[in-house]
Order: C-alpha cells, then sequence, then structure tokens
C-alpha cells in the first residue's frame, strides 16, 4: 500500500508516542493510549463492500465505516434513531416513503451527503444483485424499475414501495449495513467498466462513518482511523486496530497480556480459565444465531408428524446447555431470538424419552428408525450432533452423522439432498421477518422453484397458512397487534414443522478492564467501535 | 594475456551444460504442471462448492448461478484448468475466490513471513542439531547420547500445536520474556505500516534496512519463539540422521586408520567423519527446509503467523482453488528450486560429483 506524507508524519508521530508511553518491559506489551486493539477471526470477510458483505465481521466493520439514513441506537438495543436523513414520513396508501436528509454532513472524501447519495447508494444495491440485495428488492425494486421507484428530489429521497408493508418493517430494513451510504462522486470516479466501483470497493471505503479504513488486509488486520468533525460527535479512540488471531486460547493469552483490548472469541475454557483476572472483564450479550435442527420433508418416515413430535421430546436441551455448550449457547425453542419484536422466551420442550416412545407408539410408527445428520466439523457443533445421536437413538431412532466442512453440508443442504441437519442460522436485519420470511415462508415448495435461499423450501415443507400469516404479519401496521401475529406464528411453527429450534447463541467479549463503552450490538445490532474509551 | 579458446574444444563442454540447464527447465515444467493438475483434480473432487462461500446462506438460486458464471466454474474442467495454465504461465495465478484479490498479491503478503520464519528456524536447528548428533554418535550410549535422543524423541511425539501453546504461555504469558503472537505487537504493526518500506516482506530484512531498530528488536522478540518451537523440530530431525550418519562413518576403515596415525581425535571427527557425511547432510537440511517452507499451519494458527501454510489451509476449507493452485505453485517451486541448490552444494563439497 503506498502512503501519503501525511500518514507517514502520522506514523512518526505514532512512534514517538509509544517511544514515552509504553512500559519499559520494550516488548511493546501494552496497546497504544489513543488505538483500540481488538483480536478477533476474521477469515470469514468476502467482500467489504455494503452491496454485498453479509458476513458477522464484514457487517461489523462496515457499521464504523458507514452511516444509514435510520440507524438503531447502539445503547438502547432495538430503538430507531435518526441517521443521514434527519426525518421521514410515509404517505397515506404506506406505499411512498420520504427522508429529509440531514444538513452539513460530509463523507470522508469532504463532498457533502446529497438525497442523490442516497438513492445512487440504494439503486447500487439493487443494480449488483448481489447476496443482500434482498433485504431491499423485498420492496419491489429490481435493477429495471429502480431508478423511478427511489428518486432523489432536492434535500429529500423518495421511495415508492409495492405493497403496504409495516412501516416499521422497512425502517428496520433501512439499518440494514445494505442500505449504507456511500459517496456517490467517490465511488464512480473509481468505476472500471460500469462495475459502479465494485472491484474498487473491495479494499476501500468511501462513507460518512465515525471511521475511515487506512488499510485492509483480507485474514490479517484492519486499521480505522477516526475522522474529526463527525455529525455524531468524533469518536473516542482516534485508531482502531483490529488483528486476526484464529486461535480462541491465543486471544485469552494476549489479552491477559495487555497485548490488545478486547478479545471477541473466547470459549467458555478461556472465560472460565480467566475468572478472578482483576485486569480483564468478561461481558455476556445475546447473540443472534439459532441452532436447530431440520428434516427433508422428501423422507417420508422422518417427516412423519408423529416422529417430528417424537424428536422434540428427544433432545437434552438443558443437559446441553448446561455442559459442554455452557456459556455459549441458551435453550431457545423458537425462530425469532431474544431481542426482537415477537420473541418468545418459553421452552415447553425437554427431554422426555417415555413421552417420545408413546407418541411413536400410539401413531403406529415401527423403530428402529435409521436416518442420517449432516453436520460441519466444528467441536461445538460436533458435541451437540453426538448428543442428538445419544438420545434420538433412546427411543429407537438411530442416528448416523455425517460430518463436512461447513460449505459441503450448506451445499447439500440447498440441493435438499440432506436427511436431517443440524444448523445455525442468523438474522439479517433487526426485524422479525428476516427469520419468519425463511422458516415460516415458501411460496413455492416445488422442487423446479429452487428457492434455496429459503429454508422452509430447502426441506421440501409448504408452510401453507402459515406463509400468509407471516405475509399478513409484514404489513400489519400496529405494533402490538404485529407482535402478537409473530408470537401465534413462532407457537405453530415450534409445535408443527420440520424446524426444532435449540438454542440461540451467547456472545462472551473479554475486555481490559479498562475498557469501556463498547458494544457488540448483541442479537440486533452490530458493533460500535466510536463510542469506546480506555 | 590469455588466448582465446579453440572453439572445438567449447562445444563439448558447453553442449553438456546447455543440455543440463534445459534438463532442469524440462523437469521444472513437468514437475509444476504434475503438480498443477493433480491439485485442480483434488480441488474438483473435493465436496465443496466454492460458489456457496462466497455467496453465503441466503443467496438465491440466480444470484448462486450469476456468482458460478463469473468465478469461469461453468466451463468444463479440462477448459478451466487450460485457461489457469494459460494465464499462470503469464504470471496472472488468478484471483482469489475468498479475499477478492489477486492470487499473486496474497502470496507476496503471505509467503514472506513464511520465509523469515522457517529460515531461522532452520538456522536454529542446524547450529543445535549437527554438533548434537556429532556429539551423540561419538560417544554412543552415553548420557549425553541417551540426552540426545531423548530430546530428539521428544521433538518427534509432542504435538506443535501443544508445545506452541506452552511456549507462549510460559515465556510469553508468565514469564513475559518474548513478544506474544503475531509477527509484530500492535503499536509497532502500526509503525511498520507507516514508516518501513516494504522491500523483501521479511520484517527483520526490512526494518534493518531501513534503520527501525526498535521494530526491528521488537520483531525478534515476536520470531523467536515460533522460531524455536519450529527449530526445535528441526534440530530433533537433523540430530537424529547426524548421529546415525556420523555412526556409520565412524566406524570405516579410514577412521581407523587416522586415529591408528595419532591424528587428535577432534580432526577425526569433525574434519575427516563429519566431510564425509556433508552430502546426505544437505539433502537432510535442504529437505526439512523446504518442509518448514510449506508453512506450518499449527504453528502458524497458535501464533497468529500469517504464513502460507495458514493462507492455503483456510483456502482449502473454502474451496478457494485458485489460492490453493497458486500456494501450490509456490511450493513446488520452492521444492524444485531447493533440490537444484541441493545438486549446487553437493558439486561444491564432493569432488566425485562434479
Amino acid at each position: 500500500m503506498l502512503l501519503d506524507s501525511t500518514l507517514r508524519n502520522r506514523g512518526a508521530a505514532l512512534a514517538a508516542a509509544l517511544m514515552l508511553g509504553t512500559s519499559p518491559v520494550a516488548l511493546g506489551a501494552a496497546t497504544p493510549d489513543d488505538t483500540l486493539v481488538i483480536a478477533a477471526k476474521i477469515d470469514d470477510i468476502v467482500s467489504i463492500d455494503p452491496a454485498e458483505a453479509f458476513e458477522f465481521n464484514g457487517i461489523d466493520l462496515l457499521n464504523n465505516l458507514y452511516d444509514t439514513l435510520v440507524e438503531l441506537d447502539p445503547e438502547r438495543p432495538g430503538e430507531l434513531v435518526p441517521g443521514l436523513a434527519e426525518s421521514w414520513d410515509v404517505s397515506e396508501d404506506g406505499l411512498t416513503f420520504t427522508f429529509t436528509m440531514r444538513e452539513g454532513v460530509t463523507f470522508a472524501s469532504g463532498n457533502p451527503v446529497r438525497a442523490e447519495d442516497a438513492a445512487f447508494s440504494l439503486q447500487r444495491v439493487i443494480k449488483l444483485n448481489r447476496t443482500p440485495s434482498f433485504i431491499l428488492t423485498q420492496f419491489g425494486f429490481t435493477p429495471d424499475n429502480v431508478d423511478d421507484l427511489i428518486v432523489a428530489d432536492g434535500n429529500t429521497l423518495r421511495m415508492t414501495i409495492d405493497r403496504p408493508l409495516a412501516p416499521s418493517f422497512v425502517y428496520n430494513c433501512l439499518t440494514a449495513l445494505v442500505a449504507a451510504i456511500v459517496d456517490k462522486e467517490t465511488v464512480m470516479a473509481n468505476e472500471v467498466d460500469g462495475d459502479m466501483g465494485y472491484e474498487w470497493m473491495k479494499a476501500n471505503s468511501a462513507g460518512t462513518g465515525a471511521y475511515v479504513l487506512q488499510s485492509y488486509r483480507p485474514s490479517e488486520s484492519y486499521l480505522l482511523e477516526a475522522r474529526e468533525g463527525h455529525w455524531r460527535g468524533d469518536a473516542n479512540l482516534r485508531r482502531v486496530f483490529l488483528r486476526h488471531i484464529p486461535e480462541p486460547s491465543t486471544q485469552r493469552l494476549m489479552l491477559e497480556a495487555g497485548d490488545i483490548d478486547i478479545a471477541r472469541d473466547l470459549t467458555p475454557v478461556d472465560v472460565e480459565g480467566m475468572a478472578g483476572n482483576d485486569d480483564v472483564v468478561i461481558t455476556d450479550d445475546v447473540g443472534g444465531y439459532i441452532a436447530y435442527i431440520a428434516i427433508n420433508g422428501q423422507h417420508e418416515t422422518l417427516a412423519h408428524p408423529a416422529v417430528l413430535d417424537a424428536m422434540r421430546w428427544l433432545i437434552d436441551y438443558e443437559g446441553m446447555a448446561n455442559s459442554f455448550l455452557k456459556g455459549q449457547q441458551m435453550v431457545h425453542q423458537h425462530f425469532l431470538p431474544r431481542g426482537y419484536l415477537g420473541a418468545l422466551e418459553e421452552t415447553p420442550y425437554s427431554l422426555d424419552v417415555e413421552r417420545a416412545q408413546e407418541i411413536l407408539a400410539e401413531a403406529g410408527i415401527e423403530t428402529p428408525i435409521n436416518a442420517t445428520l449432516s453436520v460441519r466439523n466444528s467441536q461445538d457443533r460436533m458435541e451437540m450432533a453426538q448428543s442428538i445421536q445419544n438420545t434420538f437413538a433412546q427411543a429407537g431412532i438411530n442416528i448416523e452423522l455425517s460430518v463436512g466442512a461447513g460449505a459441503e453440508v450448506l451445499g447439500e443442504y440447498r440441493a435438499r439432498q440432506h436427511e436431517i441437519t443440524l444448523q445455525a442460522w442468523g438474522p439479517d436485519y433487526p426485524d422479525p421477518h428476516t427469520n419468519a420470511s425463511t422458516f415460516a415462508m415458501n411460496p413455492d415448495n416445488s422442487p423446479d422453484a429452487g428457492l434455496t435461499g429459503i429454508l422452509a423450501w430447502r426441506n421440501a415443507w409448504d408452510p401453507e397458512d402459515l406463509h400468509e400469516m407471516a405475509e399478513a404479519a409484514v404489513m400489519e401496521r400496529d405494533t402490538d397487534a404485529r407482535r402478537a401475529m409473530y408470537e401465534e406464528i413462532q407457537r405453530r411453527h415450534r409445535d408443527d414443522s420440520p424446524f426444532i429450534a435449540m438454542f440461540q447463541s451467547i456472545d462472551q467479549t473479554g475486555m481490559r478492564a479498562n475498557v469501556q463503552g463498547f458494544h457488540t450490538g448483541g442479537a440486533i445490532d452490530n458493533a460500535t467501535y466510536w463510542l469506546a474509551t480506555k | 594475456m590469455t588466448t582465446p579458446p579453440d572453439p572445438v574444444s567449447i562445444r563439448p563442454r558447453l553442449w553438456p551444460r546447455l543440455r543440463g540447464v534445459a534438463g532442469v527447465l524440462v523437469a521444472l515444467a513437468a514437475t509444476l504442471l504434475g503438480l498443477l493438475l493433480v491439485t485442480f483434480v483434488i480441488g474438483r473432487v473435493v465436496p465443496i462448492d466454492p460458489v456457496l462461500a462466497v455467496i453465503g446462506e441466503r443467496a438465491t438460486q440466480a444470484q448462486y448461478e450469476a456468482a458460478r458464471l463469473s468465478l469461469g466454474l461453468d466451463r468444463p474442467v479440462w477448459e478451466q484448468f487450460a485457461i489457469y495454465v494459460r494465464d499462470a504461465l503469464t504470471g496472472d495465478l488468478g484471483t482469489s475466490i475468498r479475499t477478492r484479490t489477486p492470487v499473486a498479491d496474497d502470496i507476496r503478503r503471505f509467503f514472506p513471513a513464511t520465509l523469515e520464519l522457517a529460515t531461522l528456524a532452520t538456522i536454529i536447528g542446524v547450529i543445535l542439531g549437527i554438533p548434537a548428533g556429532v556429539l551423540a554418535a561419538t560417544k554412543p550410549g552415553s548420557l549425553l547420547d541417551q540426552a540426545v535422543r531423548l530430546i530428539g524423541l521428544i521433538g518427534y511425539s509432542l504435538p506443535v500445536f501443544w508445545l506452541g501453546l506452552m511456549g507462549l504461555l510460559l515465556f510469553y504469558g508468565i514469564l513475559g520474556w518474548v513478544g506474544g503472537p503475531g509477527r509484530l505487537s500492535s503499536g509497532y504493526e502500526m509503525m511498520f505500516e507507516f514508516d518501513v518500506p516494504r522491500v523483501t516482506g521479511m520484517i527483520l530484512i526490512d526494518t534493518a534496512l531501513a534503520g527501525q531498530w526498535a521494530i526491528f528488536r521488537n520483531a525478534l522478540s515476536h520470531i523467536i519463539l515460533p522460531a524455536g518451537v519450529l527449530g526445535y523440530y528441526s534440530m530433533a530431525y537433523i540430530s537424529r540422521m547426524t548421529r546415525s550418519f556420523m555412526m556409520n562413518e565412524l566406524s570405516q576403515e579410514y577412521i581407523t586408520t587416522a586415529r591408528v596415525k595419532g591424528m587428535p581425535e577432534w580432526r577425526v571427527v569433525w574434519v575427516h567423519a563429519l566431510r564425509n557425511v556433508q552430502v546426505p547432510l544437505i539433502t537432510v537440511i535442504v529437505l526439512s527446509y523446504a518442509t518448514l517452507l510449506e508453512g506450518s499451519v499449527l504453528t502458524e494458527t497458535v501464533f497468529a503467523w500469517p504464513g502460507l501454510g495458514l493462507y492455503i489451509t483456510t483456502a482449502l476449507f473454502s474451496a478457494d482453488m485458485p489460492a490453493v493452485l497458486g500456494g501450490t505453485v509456490v511450493v513446488g517451486m520452492v521444492f524444485v528450486g531447493l533440490n537444484m541448490f541441493s545438486d549446487i552444494l553437493y558439486r561444491i563439497v564432493d569432488p566425485r560429483a562434479r
């Protein structure tokens, strides 16, 4: 990476600061005072372009480089606050949304933020048509019509959608980083062969965020530098340096030695090992991942309602959560994670082998039943699978484990070739529809439909009227009524679908005791670096 | 003043040399092509779909097809291979599916880290391993011999992962004698980013060239432990092999003759016998060096060392074939190159091979 002279000068200043500020240990153990140093495993990042990024670590980075029209308040989870739009309004018929842009905001390049940039950003997502674009195409946008449906008019952005959706749903979707506002002039100045800056955005940022991307080395590190005069108020720490540290125990050692400020991938063993260390604080946040098993509807015996029902009573939810999953997962039996509108915390199912046997006998199901459970080769998933194998066998359901790499198991699942699969699903935007649309909706169950992105389709399951109920819920404008609808959908889905939700993830973050104000975002939001102090 | 050589006398000498060079080049090309072919086939046989690594869970079938098309995976396999080889010949190793950056750039970033580590580890292995092996061979069955064999045996049987973590815990976590994981501490990493021009990509060399001694010292404190761990394994191998070569050599008749003639024992061992085991020793050292240059994925994981082994392994798990193939080409070239290098060394140390 070529560096201009200002950067070199900053480097010299940093060097001087280090000489004065660090301890005489001389091995540089202390982190620089103005820099937040984070260790995380970031080799999942495929893209840092808002139009394409979909992995958690990539989204966490983007949250600090870009802003959206509507935002979530990092300190009050789930609460919508104005972002680059100062205010917004929706027409009587619920089809036209108008956003008034905040005045006086500039991009890192110095260019002013205009409604035109906002329109360009959203249109760019639709036209590039990468994975996360579905968050916006739900409103009826296509590459052909988006220029007419999203229009900049002076200081306002007008967006027309195809059906009267719940406004809260629309706003929630717009907080997702796929709707981040990018600097049209800068991006288009770097366009190659009509790619709308796609190549350039692989390694650069063009946003209004609290930080600017200084360097990005895939699977190695990224360095962010705070902007001065940010509209939200300047970031507390001048730099953020994130290092790719793949091994959790290595993260732990570095945290204890003070070589990093934050460790994001600790295991329960590491957390337990650090108990009693006053220099380190552990925070628990609920994460967004739901661990579940799903049964392929094409398998007649396995998909029999009685067999599915028996399986729900054959999982040792508590036993797993209190042993090898302790600190990592909590029992959760519905498809919406805690923190979402309509999420349910009740856990009606527990391990009850006799009951499962009765259910099978009453329905006249002959045992043993043989089945294959596909699972990816990570330790926690394998342990879950082994526990399930053990308890299923007690009622005569003999499981053979089929272990593969993540992409391999996913490939089989998308092709409807699994029998039973153990999976985890993370929400894509902070609205209940994100999971309802995939767990409880399936517009066309035929094999030729190829709706590989939809979980119900992958399991060859037709949700019947649940589909309509979910569609009605996303149109409901009254929040309380909407909540009640999702609660009902989830209860029915829990008792009567080929999905068995088991756990919700917990994120344990290790921080040096002097670090304050770092938010992981939990199940709903993404990591915010700009409020952190140390 | 020399007289110009007679052209007739040149020809017979030049020809075999040229033929030798051509032979090496053909061997190099054949080796690399074979290596690529095998890797390519393996890449097609593994049941991992590279497209899924790029597009993620939520993508629609249309997006899947578009990604597949843009990656060129819709073409017949032999055609993909031909395109790959054609591009590779012009130095274009393709673009990594996962990191979206040119594979050549990735390798330029990751290989120097491995090269630096492997070189230092090999130096440690040679400096400790050869004397240990020689000393053990001179007094077989002695306490010293037992100790060398025990250390070697431990080196063979301990998992590197465990040894690395324990080393970190002791020397970094508890004693604080060495720098932690990674090539530099965070503050120095940023200084390196801003202040040191990249010449070789090896931090010790680049900082020395730039006169940045503070960063150099920090880098040294970071590399010493992983290099020590890998060097230990290298030492275990080299000392065992040295011992067995030397035992064999010391039982030869000329050694007895030298001793009978009253030659000092140190001269018999360190000059006469050691000189004669140079050739097999070179093979052993070069092989051990080449193995380290492939990158040691476990060591690199524990020490968060951004090296080639970690790069290729991560790429394999997401079926990122351009990255795997690029890494394979580099490893293949390292092997072939080191083989040629050891051939040259043989000729220097052994007059019979000239």
